[in-house]
């Protein structure tokens, strides 16, 4: 598969260029020193420990990244509860070691893999991501993690497999959304992805953030990203990964199938039901109240990696 | 609808002031103000987390929906024995409109940017947004008669009848908030159940009513008896 840089960004989306050489410089040196610690960045968690990732071509180094705080506050994680804070507020209960993840379905060597030897077996890297929410808002997170490919090579799978699905973790005691009479979403949420995207060099499996392991509300201790679909797509806490022939039945589809897609890929010309998609808000650009919406681009700006994903498909009708 | 009337006669001039309808009033108007007065305050001073404008929107949002819960629980609270709060309902109901103001400039100033076509676009294709827009509307013709003059102008009866849209109004900003969450979960149920709770009750008040103007073979009129300084207007209405 061709892999191409990103396209160049239209120049006002572009930090001057002193600023930009200097955040680089520093942020740089930080990750790759594992000092993130060090100079308070993460003075708010205390379980993180430093995770460098090697810098990949595959980065998204034109966009200024959003703040820690921000990416470690704002969240949606409904095991956690229903408020972007809750996450945040609740997920330091959840044990996230030993954690196993049970690769099954389809493949010619399922097993359960401790995740603590699939991040050591890895060969960590930084990926700069925009994540683009399909409420319309969106962040750039320097993930570190590595590709989703590599543990489906492992596993082989068999010919038949058209599909993986993704499930999170069900633990009540650890989760309270997952406990009580009212309970916004049926459990474990699943995601899923087409085998050809889910063997895509951008699609990761991220251990971390910021160059430190990753806080539990941003998805301890493994969680998917695929840059470029819409955030609720990039499962967190995954328990199991299932090669399969059909369609998984993912879980925002089978809640309202008419808002939420299989494909779900970021898409301006799309709108949601209830909300234009033309446009997002950047956490953490501009002060405070006064931010200007910036277009959403399609593909959240990857297409020239991942349009050929879906050649003679309607993008209309497979939203 | 007077509302500007001294609590009681017996009253010494400072009980007067700290406790006559007419501080009463004003401290509504004053606490009223102070959750977007501090809302705006942590929004400039960047404390309103990762995304301040949906907070500073949403805030403002949730406190227009509760003063149309509180105004709205007065006739109730005094059909079911408890106090008459209804010469401060209009200022409760006012507050109710400023918040929906407030609500309202956030989104097309900040967050659209007065984009009119945008804007648009959401009003006619957004269901949530069309809903939102609509209790909105019908709050304004009730603000611009909630004063002496217009009452007068209108006519008790006919004043009283517009001021019924305040139903709508709240029922289509329960379903806003409804209509805008992901989930039926928390927060948005808990308000569109407490309208609705409250627009039952008037519909099992009115009901009993009927009943019982059958069976003496009066007209429907309230037999409950009522405080004689309340004038039609403040009885009954919303």
């Amino acid at each position: 598969m061709l892999i191409k840089r990103p396209s160049d960004i239209a120049p006002s989306e572009i930090t001057p260029r002193g600023v930009y050489l200097r955040r680089r410089e520093l942020l740089a040196g930080a990750v790759s020193l594992g000092l993130a610690a060090a100079v308070g960045l993460r003075a708010d968690d205390a379980d993180a420990a430093p995770l460098p990732g090697a810098r990949s071509p595959l980065s998204t180094t034109d966009e200024t990244l959003t703040p820690l705080r921000d990416v470690t506050t704002y969240n949606n994680f409904y095991e956690f509860g229903t408020d972007k804070g809750d996450p945040a507020k609740n997920a330091h209960t959840l044990t996230t070691r030993p954690w196993k993840v049970k690769v099954d379905g389809l493949v010619a060597k399922p097993g359960e893999y401790d995740a603590d030897d699939l991040i050591k077996s890895a060969q960590l890297e930084e990926r700069i991501y925009r994540m683009r929410c399909v409420e319309g808002w969106s962040m750039v997170i320097p993930w570190v993690g590595f590709p989703l490919s590599e543990v489906l090579k492992r596993v082989e799978p068999q010919g038949s497999a058209k599909y993986v699905a993704f499930e999170t973790l069900v633990r009540p005691s650890e989760m309270p959304a997952q406990r009580g009479f009212f309970q916004p979403l049926p459990w474990p949420y699943v995601e899923g992805l087409r085998l050809d995207e889910a063997m895509h060099p951008l699609t990761i499996l991220a251990v971390g953030l910021y160059g430190e392991t990753l806080p539990n509300q941003n998805g301890a201790p493994i969680r998917l990203v695929v840059p470029w679909k819409y955030g609720f797509k990039s499962i967190k806490s995954i328990v199991r990964m299932s090669l399969v022939e059909n369609e998984p039945p993912i879980t925002w589809k089978s809640q309202n199938a008419r808002e939420y897609g299989f494909y779900s890929n970021v898409n301006p010309a799309v709108d949601h039901p209830r909300w234009s998609q033309a446009t997002e808000r950047r956490i953490g650009e501009g002060s405070g109240l006064f931010v200007r919406r910036r277009p959403t681009l399609p593909f959240n700006g990857y297409g020239e990696q991942v349009a050929s994903l879906y050649a003679g498909m309607d993008l209309r009708a497979n939203y | 609808m007077p509302v500007c009337r001294p609590a009681g006669r017996r009253n010494s001039r400072l009980g007067r002031l700290l406790l006559g309808a007419d501080s009463i009033r004003r401290s509504i108007y004053v606490l009223g103000m102070m959750p977007a007065v501090w809302t705006f305050w942590l929004g400039l001073t960047d404390q309103l987390g990762a995304d301040p404008q949906n907070t500073l929107e949403r805030t403002l949002g949730l406190w227009a929906l509760r003063f149309l819960v509180a105004g709205l629980a007065i006739t109730p609270l005094r059909r079911l024995g408890g106090p008459n709060l209804v010469r401060w309902r209009r200022a409760i109901g006012l507050m109710a409109f400023y918040y929906a103001c407030m609500h309202l400039s956030v989104y097309l100033l900040l967050d659209k940017g007065l984009d009119v076509s945008e804007i648009w676009a959401d009003i006619v294709r957004r269901p949530y947004i069309t809903v939102g827009m609509l209790a909105f509307t019908v709050l304004v013709p009730l603000a611009i008669t909630s004063n002496g003059p217009m009452i007068r102008r209108l006519g008790a009866r006919a004043w009283q009848r517009l001021h019924r849209l305040v139903y709508v109004a709240a029922a289509a900003a329960a379903l806003h908030f409804v209509m805008l969450v992901k989930v039926w979960w928390g927060e948005p149920l808990v308000y569109a159940g407490l309208i609705a709770a409250l627009l039952l009750l008037r519909v099992g008040f009115r009901l009993r009513r009927r009943l019982r103007g059958r069976t003496t073979g009066t007209t429907g009129q309230d037999p409950s008896p009522r405080p004689a300084r309340e004038t039609a207007t403040e009885s009954r209405g919303v």
